[in-house]
């Protein structure tokens, strides 16, 4: 299980890494473009022929496939580079593999200040990104974490919009408390445990010979869900991200939005889950109700009245993960198997509608969607495409959203009839404002600011540098829309395998 | 006696002793215009001496001169380290010393000095021998924080060292006399007359450990000390003489200085003062959590970046105190010790390198304005900057973070939850001015440039400096990567 000669997880994570490091030694702009193409496209295609193998490769313990692992030297404290994908691991891998080549070929167009710099710690991010669903060591999924994040901030402080320094200072501060708070709920599972191993397989045997007292199952879930609720904009400690989304350039908000946020739940559905079941029952209900209440509802509002079209997508966002919230609170397979397909469909919506309002903001030069209107008549192709995306994300059947929001709520039933009521009305309300947001942009009398603005440059419809990431996207959602098992049947699998403790808890 | 010791076991400190006076010879035989090359003879006689102890690394365990010193695998680690830090000393001081009309020569054969007193500091197994090599250690520091003294500041700061180094000598000279007294006393069981000896004193105390006396002692010796490492309450020195100092010093003040303190407090806790765990742990551990907060509260409010960096340094006097509290439950955690402090190390001297470029001839006013636009003038420089300064925030992939982690890991194992908690609070704190640092930099980029920073960053850092840089910030990554080799060492093997 050392290292296999062909390790498609090592070169995803290696590839967009080795060009950063070459456009970092100064490598001229012409190739550095050129290149980052290549790093792109590379953790694509490795993703996609991951999720293709995935069915028939062969499953070592718990379920996982293409283990390989690299010592760092650390082996005395069980830490060591190793790599491997489960149900639960590579629907998210494939999704940070398109949204990342997604975003990249976004970047590229982009015609960004200071490219190199741009691409460089895209490249970064996404290197981490990958790496991050692919480690099965505890450490290094925290590691790959960071090391996206770092980019992140810098990358809203330099090409961001409005108040961008203000905001990469209040997202560094919030993520890094979110982040120390769960490396100390790691750190405590890995001193408490015995196992003297960040290797999750190993925690896993371990805890389930001899698991954890309920006390101590308490705490350490508590400082996970509060560190990675931080990460994922859990009502109250939400307000970084409409704030931060909405000054981060494009490409970044794609990238954490759509891929990187998704690591708190992950955290919490492949770490903290199985490994603390005592702990989830603890805290569940609380979790459920901050989540409807918080999340769902009140931002689900706070979203209605929004102007600013990329403020709108931020805090969508925000109210969407609360469903995925709901889907770990209700504590079964259903549910959880539902937040999954939840995270990849929202991944895919969220990045779609970050780059779309870039496109629009291009045509428009404003987010105000008060100064916009009529712009179907000069943009039909990116009209169609922003209603399908609002589609999407308001979960209509046939985009991949619908079979993450379907069966959480199933489960939630099982879980709290008023709590599922509630987290209902989100979804009238996530209609009533993505339908309202089409209908004020792109349909419609031209409002008089946005006349002016279109006779000074006539806008022109989008074309194949912004219509090929978008495609992506949305082919994507319409895929796992109609073809839900692709990613269902791993996932099924995973949940279903994972210790009998997580299940027999309920 | 003086057949039976072993002068060659401290070999690496008597060459070091002998390239200190051979750059006074030099100094004189030379003719004037080639006393520039001076420094370079330095910087490759202690390079050389590097190259030698890597050779002779794997010494083994053994007391040398009647149980004075004792060398040992730590003690090979902290003279690897004093060496590296005196080696970049030196490089800095070439830079810093070109602005200043002062003499060139005596300075580096003070650091000559210093770095192989520290290394008998960490040696030592005695208190005459600590407190000599002590002495030794800190009027070189005396002579060189003030040495641009044309400078009001420099003078200030070079004052203040040294009534402040001359209290903390006082106290930790009262502790040693207080412990010798007592193990003395002839009432008393399990007196010894060797009580100079560490394990004297340790066997003294091992018989009675609840004595007042002893207890005075040993929170004097603790106090002077925690002057050194400017732990809390004892960092009031530390702004004005980081500010005053020139660069390379308050570097070598920062770094070394501080991990020798580290190298006798962990001797002293872990081997001699260990029957009085009941007094240590709780004063250390109110200490730690004092210095975290204490130094990542001041540092907020900054605007000179050497009262900055100074009291980022008091926060991770603090985080080390951390993990040598842990240590007297968890063995682990004097590896973390050691790790932290060569993580600290590069990503300081990273940080202090850019300093001395950019300071130019004003060395005690440097301001965070300074570092407007510094990203568009000079990529690297900046660049070297942000990778020192993340480290030091302990953000992956650089060595800072797996120091961090592995103190954490350390406190964890031995329940410092409370301590945990403050470290947490203190990491998140610092996250505000480090990045505050690197936003300068790279940020407000509309911002004017200010002229003498554009010059000065256009000029960069030249050869020797530029990859000593280069160098660092490898390594602060490489380190974050793939942490085997010094690990192993740290730990024994």
């Amino acid at each position: 299980m050392s290292a296999p000669a062909f390790d498609p997880l090592l070169i995803s994570v290696a590839a967009p890494l080795a060009v950063a490091l070459a456009i970092a030694l100064g490598l001229p702009k012409r190739w550095a473009v050129k290149l980052a193409y290549a790093g792109f496209a590379v953790p694509a295609l490795m993703a996609l022929g991951v999720w293709w193998q995935f069915g028939s490769a062969a499953k070592e313990t718990h379920g996982y496939a293409f283990l390989s692992r690299y010592s760092t030297g650390l082996d005395q404290f069980g830490i060591g580079l190793k790599l491997g994908l489960n149900g639960i691991s590579l629907p998210l891998f494939v999704l940070a593999g398109l949204v990342g080549f997604a975003a990249g070929l976004y970047a590229i167009q982009s015609k960004a200040e200071r490219m190199k710099t741009y691409l460089l710690l895209l490249l970064a991010m996404h290197a981490g990104l990958m790496g991050t669903f692919a480690s099965v060591d505890v450490f290094f999924f925290y590691f790959f974490h960071e090391m996206a994040l770092i980019p992140t901030f810098i990358m809203v402080g330099i090409w961001g919009g409005r108040d961008r320094t203000y905001a990469a200072m209040m997202m560094t501060i919030y993520l890094t408390l979110g982040a120390t708070l769960s490396l100390v709920g790691l750190i405590a599972i890995y001193a408490k445990s015995g196992a003297s191993s960040f290797d999750l397989m190993v925690l896993r045997d371990t805890l389930a010979s001899r698991p954890l007292g309920e006390v101590t199952q308490e705490h350490i879930f508590g400082l996970l869900l509060f560190g990675f609720g931080i990460l994922v904009s859990l009502w109250p400690f939400h307000s970084w991200a409409p704030l931060g989304y909405g000054a981060a350039p494009s490409s970044a908000a794609m990238l954490h939005a759509g891929v990187l946020k998704k690591f708190g739940l992950y955290g919490l559905l492949q770490i903290a889950l199985p490994l603390l079941p005592l702990g989830a029952a603890h805290w569940s209900h609380t979790l459920a109700v901050v989540a409807a209440v918080g999340n769902v509802l009140a931002i689900g509002l706070v979203t209605m009245a929004q102007r600013d079209l990329k403020q709108m997508v931020g805090y969508s966002s925000v109210m969407h993960m609360g469903y995925a919230f709901l889907g770990i609170a209700a504590g079964s397979v259903l549910g959880a198997g539902g937040v999954v397909m939840l995270m990849v469909a929202h991944g895919l919506s969220v990045a779609l509608l970050f780059l779309l309002s870039t496109s629009i903001y291009h045509r428009t030069r404003t987010f105000d969607m008060e100064k916009m209107g009529g712009l179907a008549q000069h943009a039909p192709v990116l009209a169609g495409l922003f209603v399908a995306a609002t589609f999407a994300s308001a979960g209509l059947p046939g985009f991949a959203n619908f079979w993450g929001e379907l069966p959480i709520f199933v489960a939630l039933w099982n879980f709290s009839h008023v709590l599922t009521v509630t987290a209902l009305t989100g979804t009238v309300i996530s209609a009533i404002y993505g339908l309202r947001a089409a209908a004020r942009v792109f349909f419609g009398p031209q409002s008089t600011a946005f006349a002016q603005v279109a006779a000074a440059n006539p806008p022109s419809d989008i074309g194949w540098g912004e219509k090929l990431p978008a495609l992506v996207l949305i082919a994507t959602l319409l895929f796992v829309g109609i073809w839900p098992k692709s990613f269902s049947a791993a996932i099924n699998r995973a949940l279903t395998n994972t210790p009998a403790a997580m299940v027999a808890s309920r | 006696m003086a057949a039976g010791n072993p002068w060659s076991a401290i070999w690496p400190e008597i060459s070091l002793g002998c390239l200190a006076l051979l750059l006074l010879v030099l100094e004189t035989v030379l003719p004037r215009a080639a006393h520039g090359r001076i420094p370079l003879v330095s910087i490759a006689g202690q390079l050389g001496i590097l190259v030698a102890l890597a050779f002779n690394f794997d010494a083994p365990q053994r007391a040398a001169f009647n149980g004075l010193l004792m060398l040992s695998p730590h003690g090979q680690l902290m003279r690897a380290f004093f060496l590296i830090s005196s080696i970049l000393v030196s490089v800095l001081a070439r830079h810093s010393l070109s602005w200043q009309r002062v003499p060139r020569v005596e300075f580096h054969h003070v650091v000559l000095v210093v770095a192989a007193a520290m290394m008998l500091l960490v040696e030592s197994r005695n208190f005459v021998m600590l407190f000599v090599a002590l002495e030794t250690v800190t009027v070189g520091l005396y002579i060189l924080v003030s040495y641009y003294r044309s400078n009001p500041k420099t003078l200030e700061a070079g004052l203040k060292y040294l009534v402040m180094g001359a209290l903390s000598s006082a106290l930790l000279l009262f502790g040693i006399v207080l412990l010798y007294g007592v193990s003395g006393s002839p009432g008393l069981a399990g007196r010894t007359g060797e009580a100079m000896q560490y394990a004297g004193l340790a066997g003294f105390l091992e018989a009675n450990p609840n004595n007042f006396l002893a207890a005075a002692g040993i929170v004097l010796v603790l106090s002077g000390v925690a002057f050194k490492i400017g732990a809390f309450p004892f960092q009031i020195w530390i702004p004005d003489v980081y500010q005053g100092a020139p660069t390379p010093v308050t570097a070598l003040l920062a770094v070394a200085s501080k991990a020798a303190g580290f190298g006798v407090l962990l001797i002293l806790v872990t081997e001699v003062f260990a029957p009085y765990a009941w007094l240590v742990g709780p004063v250390l551990t109110i200490m730690a959590a004092a210095t975290i907060l204490f130094g990542n509260l001041a540092a907020l409010k900054q605007n000179n970046v050497k009262r900055l960096i100074g009291l980022s340094g008091v926060s991770h006097a603090g985080f080390i105190l951390l993990a040598v509290v842990s240590a007297a439950r968890e063995p682990m955690a004097i590896g973390a010790v050691y790790f932290y402090l060569y993580a600290y190390l590069i990503a300081s001297f990273a940080v202090f390198g850019v300093m001395t470029v950019l300071a130019g001839p004003d060395d005690t006013e440097q301001e965070l304005g300074d570092y407007a636009g510094l990203a568009r003038e000079s990529p690297f420089l900046a660049g070297v900057l942000a990778c020192g300064l993340g480290s030091l925030a302990g953000i992956p992939p650089f060595a800072g973070f797996v120091a961090k982690l592995f103190v954490f890991v350390a406190a964890f194992k031995a329940g410092h939850f409370g301590l945990i908690a403050v470290a947490v609070a203190g990491v998140v704190i610092s996250i505000y001015y480090y990045f505050g640092w690197i936003r300068m930099a790279y940020f407000d980029d509309e911002a004017a440039v200010s002229p003498k920073t554009a010059e000065r960053a256009r000029a960069g850092a030249g050869l020797t400096l530029g990859v000593a840089l280069a160098a660092l910030t490898l390594g602060s990554v490489v380190l974050g990567f793939y942490q085997g080799p010094l690990w192993s060492w740290v730990f024994g093997r």
